[in-house]
């Protein structure tokens, strides 16, 4: 007996320490980049702001049979005969795009800052400082509408500045270092397109330069990784310096322009003021409606009350006021409302596993990445396997987030010219699976992003459009499993979202790139 | 045989805590061989202040974030040496302020084997020591990712524990050290941020250790003891400010207690049970602070005694 219960302990012992616990992570496992088609002739598609696609002019780079550039060539050769294993696992990491490891970055630092400040001693908010980030509150406070905003830059940022690289690397037609060199390895697929600039230096470049706007508290990271993917690109034989310099360079002049524009949309200004909040909530009783509160202790102001106002993307603010707007939701005395307020009720009562699943797939809360952030994910995933040249990556992520910032905008602008309360407002009895957003209900922020990307997804890759319609479908419902959204709320987002990415469908068609 | 009460009942007081302590299978006495030992327990607990990381704080936006658990526990003499124990709960949570709303359902099974390894007579005192195994997994499927009104962590656990038990006379003193492997669990989305953004839905869940040290009178019907314990997640990370909690943040809590087990002197089969503790120390944890109570039935199942008052051999001290 003595001896047979030795053995299990030992056998416990053993289970103890051989389960393995390490994790294998999607995004880990992504191939390298291999196009189905370079898009030679990208440099003609339609930019986002460049007035044209050699706005910002770049010098002639050297012939590949001059001193300078044999010398960068022996730059490669000296890095690629003394490889390390974290080299090598750089040059693996960053082959799956650049388009893509920057979107996945800007995911990671909206997940990292999105959590709202704590209060201060009074009960008041502090409001976090774009010129001292690093101090509590962090800035930024990356909400869905700030995140949505900062996706959409950036990604339409390199876009333009890859169509200027395309226009450009078509040019000059610069080889590749190993096309120049047969002795000059290449530690990725090898690819055609011409090497001056770089897309992936382009793409570093324009990024950079936008995020010091947008997490200007992050330098330290962005920073290392930036260089890490520029060294990546010269040690896996794909790049000389001088290519890197001029991607570079380039990225960072197209990037002033969204800089620009970034400064003057007005999101500086969405947070409103008291008397502008007062306001909004004295309207509301003004057309005889229950205006919506904070719930949260002490009241927190609404998440962004203008940014409503935001300069949009896809389509003009008159368009959105007359055409995107959605009607206004059934009043808070109605029958229609208290129906609606007693559903939601219900759902609260009963979260059964797969609503709580659904919920939670779709909550995309605090701490996280956002909506907007899911479905860059989502789309990220899928554009993966089609093998999209770095252009086009940036060409349909730019037509992705265009429409969920458009999308972010024309909800806010929903939810505060309606100042519609929540359902647990209605009815204190409705407690909430899911955290409670601070900002009135109508219309679903979730529902509207949803069917925006949905809706521009479709029309990218149409063999899915049915699934991501279903995607959309889910998300929208999940917030009123979470009980924290009417089904106006949800059915109407979802129909003001498939109006947005309609625009980004018009633009598809047009861009030149179909 | 007059510590036989004792040691069925005290041996069942096993509280699965959704604190995370579990405060398993943790005193130093055994069942008699095919003797059971089995009863319901209820508690409550409940924290107003807890630990974000290392910062002490509440939040009304939760107010009184409380547990209340529905027990079943029984302990099964296998040999006079060995004990297999187990215990599943009903738990429901609840906050008193904010939104957010309460979850409950049934949480982990738990399976203990308890042997009683060495046993040595020294002068007029008794020491015994042991080595127990523990197992528990999750039997609804539950959300850890809802925290803190989640039921529990999803986590299946495998423990390892070395305790030794000293009695002189009526008093005694326990202590033991338990190492807890914990698996992976798997959460209702497919990307989450730590400390760095994941894309999977398994999260890497910390292994654990506790240590559980307690003393007091043991006699015949009777034993009141205070206790004193401490878990230490082995990694996780700290929750961030005014973020939620998550399932692999680094919890740590430092417990103390009192216990007390009474034999009804008009039934000898029928034991009552309590215990009451705070938490004095902790990180990324509800501070919190709770009683439970518990009734205890025993039935022999051994085929050649007909008693189940007592009448059994009793090795103890």
């Amino acid at each position: 007996m003595k001896k047979s219960l030795l053995q299990l302990l030992s056998a416990v012992l053993l289970l103890l320490s051989s389960c393995a616990k390490e994790l294998t992570e999607t995004n880990m496992e992504f191939p390298a980049l291999q196009p189905a088609s370079t898009d030679p002739n990208a440099g003609i598609w339609r930019p986002i702001l460049l007035t044209a696609p050699d706005e910002f002019a770049i010098t002639a780079p050297a012939s590949v049979s001059t001193p300078d550039y044999i010398a960068q060539l022996n730059e490669i050769k000296s890095f690629q005969a003394t490889i390390s294993r974290a080299e090598k696992n750089a040059v693996r990491y960053w082959s799956a795009g650049a388009v893509l490891r920057w979107n996945e970055i800007m995911r990671e630092l909206v997940a990292r800052h999105n959590l709202p400040p704590y209060q201060l001693a009074d009960g008041t908010y502090p409001i976090p400082s774009a010129t001292n980030p690093l101090a509590y509150p962090q800035f930024p406070f990356s909400n869905p509408p700030y995140a949505a905003r900062a996706y959409a830059y950036v990604c339409a940022a390199q876009y333009d500045a890859l169509v200027a690289a395309w226009h450009y690397k078509k040019i000059f037609n610069r080889p590749a270092p190993y096309t120049a060199d047969p002795t000059v390895k290449c530690l990725i697929p090898v690819s055609t397109l011409p090497s001056y600039p770089s897309e992936d230096a382009v793409v570093t470049g324009v990024t950079t330069e936008l995020l010091k706007l947008l997490f200007p508290g992050d330098q330290e990271y962005i920073q290392l990784k930036a260089e890490e993917h520029k060294r990546s690109r010269i040690i896996a034989g794909a790049n000389v310096r001088s290519d890197i310099e001029a991607g570079e360079a380039l990225g960072k002049a197209v990037a002033q322009k969204f800089v620009t524009r970034a400064r003057g949309d007005r999101a500086g200004t969405a947070a409103g003021t008291p008397a502008i909040w007062a306001q909004m909530e004295q309207d509301a009783v003004n057309r005889g409606e229950l205006p919506w509160i904070s719930q949260e202790a002490p009241k927190r102001p609404g998440m962004l009350p203008l940014f409503g106002r935001v300069k949009t993307f896809l389509f003009d603010s008159l368009t959105l006021v007359t055409v995107v707007r959605p009607a206004a939701p059934p009043s808070t005395g109605s029958q229609q409302f208290s129906d609606e307020t007693a559903e939601i009720l219900e759902y609260s009562r009963n979260p059964t596993r797969e609503r709580l699943r659904i919920a939670h797939f779709w909550a995309d809360g605090v701490g996280t990445y956002t909506p907007p952030g899911h479905w860059n994910e989502i789309a990220a995933n899928d554009f993966v396997k089609q093998n999209f040249s770095e252009v086009r990556w940036a060409r349909n992520l730019a037509l992705l987030n265009m429409s969920l910032m458009d999308a972010a905008i024309a909800c806010w602008d929903a939810k505060y010219t309606y100042f519609n309360p929540r359902p647990s407002q209605m009815d204190p009895r409705i407690k909430t699976v899911t955290g409670l957003p601070n900002f009135p209900s109508y219309i679903s922020g979730h529902s509207t992003f949803s069917g925006a990307a949905a809706t521009i997804l479709g029309h990218i890759l149409p063999a899915r459009a049915g699934a991501y319609a279903g995607m959309a479908r889910e998300a929208s419902v999940s917030r009123m499993y979470g009980a924290i959204h009417y089904r106006s709320d949800c059915e109407k987002g979802l129909e003001t979202g498939n109006k947005v990415g309609g625009y980004a469908i018009a633009r598809a068609r047009t861009d030149g790139a179909e | 045989m007059k510590y036989l009460h004792i040691s069925l009942v005290t041996a069942c007081l096993v509280v699965t805590n959704l604190s995370t302590i579990a405060q398993t299978d943790i005193d130093g006495l055994v069942m008699e061989k095919n003797a059971f030992c089995v009863g319901p327990m209820a508690g409550i607990s409940s924290w107003k202040n807890y630990r974000e990381g290392t910062l002490k704080r509440d939040n009304a936006n939760l107010g009184t974030v409380s547990t209340t658990s529905f027990n079943l526990m029984g302990n099964y003499g296998l040999s006079k040496k060995i004990n297999l124990l187990f215990g599943v709960p009903y738990i429901k949570t609840k906050a008193s302020a904010g939104q957010l709303k309460g979850l409950s359902g049934l949480q982990d099974l738990s399976l203990w084997l308890k042997w009683k390894a060495l046993s040595r007579k020294i002068r007029r005192s008794r020491l015994n020591v042991f080595a127990i195994s523990g197992y528990s997994f999750p039997v609804s499927g539950y959300t850890a990712d809802f925290l803190p009104m989640s039921i529990g962590l999803e986590s299946k656990t495998l423990s390892l524990r070395a305790m030794a038990d000293y009695q002189s006379g009526a008093w005694f003193g326990t202590i033991s050290g338990t190492y807890v492997r914990r698996s992976n669990i798997r959460l209702d989305r497919y990307a989450y941020y730590t400390t760095e953004m994941h894309y999977t839905n398994e999260v890497k869940m910390p292994d654990a250790t506790s240590f559980n040290l307690r003393a007091g009178y043991r006699n015949k019907g009777l034993v009141a003891e205070a206790f004193a314990d401490t878990w230490i997640t082995l990694g996780g990370f700290d929750i961030t400010r005014n973020n939620m909690p998550f399932p692999s943040n680094r919890m740590n809590a430092t417990r103390v207690g009192v216990n007390f087990k009474y034999d009804l002197p008009f039934h000898p089969v029928l034991s009552v049970t309590g215990n009451a503790f705070t938490t004095v120390a902790g990180r990324n944890m509800g501070l919190s602070s709770g009683f439970n109570a518990g009734i205890f039935y025993v039935l022999d199942f051994s085929p050649k005694k007909k008693t189940i008052s007592g009448k059994t051999e009793n090795t103890w001290p």
